[in-house]
């Protein structure tokens, strides 16, 4: 299929001896969002690692935008246009908010420092945190900050390990309307790790369900309402 | 009393070579987990660099040799990176034999080409006099030393505080994975911090030669020391390091004084010992995180 911004194929990666993913395919076209879902241990997390080299694929090919990137360090993967938010609200604990962005800004390809204030018009309650060290910020406002930090990047697609697991529920819909807004109105493609259904529906174009390191089902978003799907999410 | 007091500059600068050694080490151990056994012998190249261009500076060799020091010992801190110790990162055991063995290459490699025996750096005139204060003296060349070791530490404190180079340095230390995905080459960084790093270990070097005879093992009586400095101090922790290399050179200090120096030794040890078990993470820790 020609116009998919990001193209994987028979993707496979292990930790040491032990293999987790077993020849992932999928493709994001520019603009879509998918989820990526399955049980816990199936190989979500794994299969963005790979995807954005932080741990590098034993075998398979990662296209983006119709380049091979399989080869290239993470953080060429990134100047590219691929911004990732890893799982667990990760900054820079001791640095401060300000520095936690600028950092990332500097490390850029644009430089432009217009991307920090887009990334605060995001997330408008990190403004107020500017001085405060990272460590020392709400898990939630973590997440914002670590979501806030990809934007600074210039993703041309924003890649989520699931963004709203253990943050408080009132930030949790910040989190969501954020990405829906980036992806509906800024025409951002997102390939999103999520374990929650009705957050999948709301927000999906498409979807895969991996199990046992193999995508076992794909589809469009009305398709997530199969008793099929939720047979394979079913703890 | 007086020779008492006389301990004072003698610990502080001590403490102030510390310092300079430990900063490179506390950063290499910091960001990269290396424990570079090498460590001490880019301080024994910074010493032999200032003996060398005796030839060229005559009696001002020393002050000539700080920034040459520098880059001679960066240089050699970046070759060993470069070649070696970066195809054996998270693999702390085997750098640490492997550092051990360059640290007994470059020792007999100094032994080759300069001789065994001690050699001495004339120190320039200016250095060489002593200022009296409230019955202590205090040496020039004392006086030097610890202002050598401030001057380094508010430069690296403005590195790491106020440059792009720097903060980037400390994203990779508090998080070297999330670095990688802001799209840090953390590779380069690595190279930079193990210059500056092994760089700082040159000056301490230039400086050691004020105080005493420069020998191809020079590096070996700092670099234990060293390493209990960056333990007690915290990972990568300027404040850490400063505080801890000040405590240490004025307890080995004050301890030859009431004993002898093998006894001291047995203290500091002692007391670092007992230090750690209280605060096992030693005196400020990198990678705090209030939630996780």
């Amino acid at each position: 299929m020609s116009g998919s911004l990001l193209e994987v194929r028979g993707l496979e990666a292990a930790y040491g001896r032990a293999r987790v993913l077993f020849g992932v395919d999928l493709e994001v076209g520019a603009g879509g969002l998918m989820c990526v879902m399955g049980r816990n241990g199936v190989g979500k997390t794994t299969l963005l690692n790979a995807v954005m080299g932080v741990l590098p694929p034993t075998a398979g090919t990662v296209l983006f935008d119709g380049e091979d990137v399989t080869g290239l360090p993470t953080h060429e993967r990134v100047r590219r246009g691929m911004g990732y938010v890893p799982q667990g609200h990760e900054t820079f604990p001791q640095l401060t908010v300000a520095e936690n962005l600028q950092v990332t800004l500097e490390a850029s390809r644009h430089r432009d420092r217009g991307a920090i204030d887009e990334a605060l018009a995001v997330f408008p309650r990190l403004t107020e945190l500017l001085n405060r060290r990272a460590g020392f910020l709400s898990g939630g406002q973590q997440q914002q900050l670590a979501i806030a930090r990809a934007l600074v990047t210039r993703p041309r697609m924003l890649i989520l390990d699931e963004p709203t697991e253990g943050i408080q529920p009132s930030i949790v819909a910040e989190i969501e309307t954020a990405i829906e807004r980036l992806h509906r109105e800024d025409g951002l493609a997102v390939l999103l790790v999520e374990q929650y259904l009705e957050l999948a529906l709301r927000l999906a174009d498409t979807f895969v369900i991996i199990e046992g390191g193999l995508v076992r089902r794909s589809g469009t978003a009305a398709d997530l309402r199969d008793a099929e799907v939720k047979r394979l999410l079913a703890v | 009393m007086t020779s008492l007091l006389n301990q004072l500059p003698i610990g502080l600068s001590i403490g102030a070579v510390l310092l300079l050694t430990a900063l490179g080490l506390t950063f290499t151990f910091g960001q990269m987990g290396v424990v570079n056994m090498a460590h001490g012998e880019f301080l024994m190249a910074g010493a032999y660099t200032a003996y060398l261009l005796q030839d060229w500076a005559g009696a001002q060799a020393v002050p000539v040799a700080l920034p040459v020091a520098f880059l001679v010992a960066g240089a050699l801190g970046w070759v060993l990176e470069r070649t070696a110790i970066r195809h054996f990162y998270g693999r702390p055991l085997d750098t640490l034999l492997l550092t051990w063995g360059v640290s007994l290459i470059l020792q007999q490699a100094a032994r080759d080409l300069f001789g065994a025996p001690n050699v001495q750096v004339v120190a320039p005139s200016w250095l060489t006099g002593r200022v009296g204060l409230s019955g202590a003296t205090l040496p020039h060349a004392r006086l030097f030393i610890m202002a050598l070791a401030v001057a380094c530490v508010v430069g690296i404190w403005a590195y790491l505080g106020r440059s792009r180079q720097g903060r980037r340095m400390r994203a990779v230390m508090q998080n070297r994975e999330l670095a990688a995905v802001s799209g840090v080459a953390t590779g380069r960084v690595d190279q930079l911090t193990f210059f500056i790093g092994s760089g700082l270990a040159g000056v301490a070097g230039v400086a050691l030669t004020l105080v005493g005879p420069v020998g191809p093992s020079i590096g070996t009586y700092y670099i234990v020391d060293a390493f209990l400095v960056v333990v007690a101090g915290g990972l990568g922790q300027l404040r850490g390091a400063v505080i801890a290399a000040l405590a240490l050179g004025m307890l080995n200090s004050f301890a030859e004084f009431w004993t002898d120096a093998s006894l001291a030794k047995v203290v500091v040890f002692a007391v670092v010992v007992a230090f750690l078990q209280v605060r096992p993470q030693g005196l400020f820790v990198l990678r705090s995180r209030a939630l996780t």
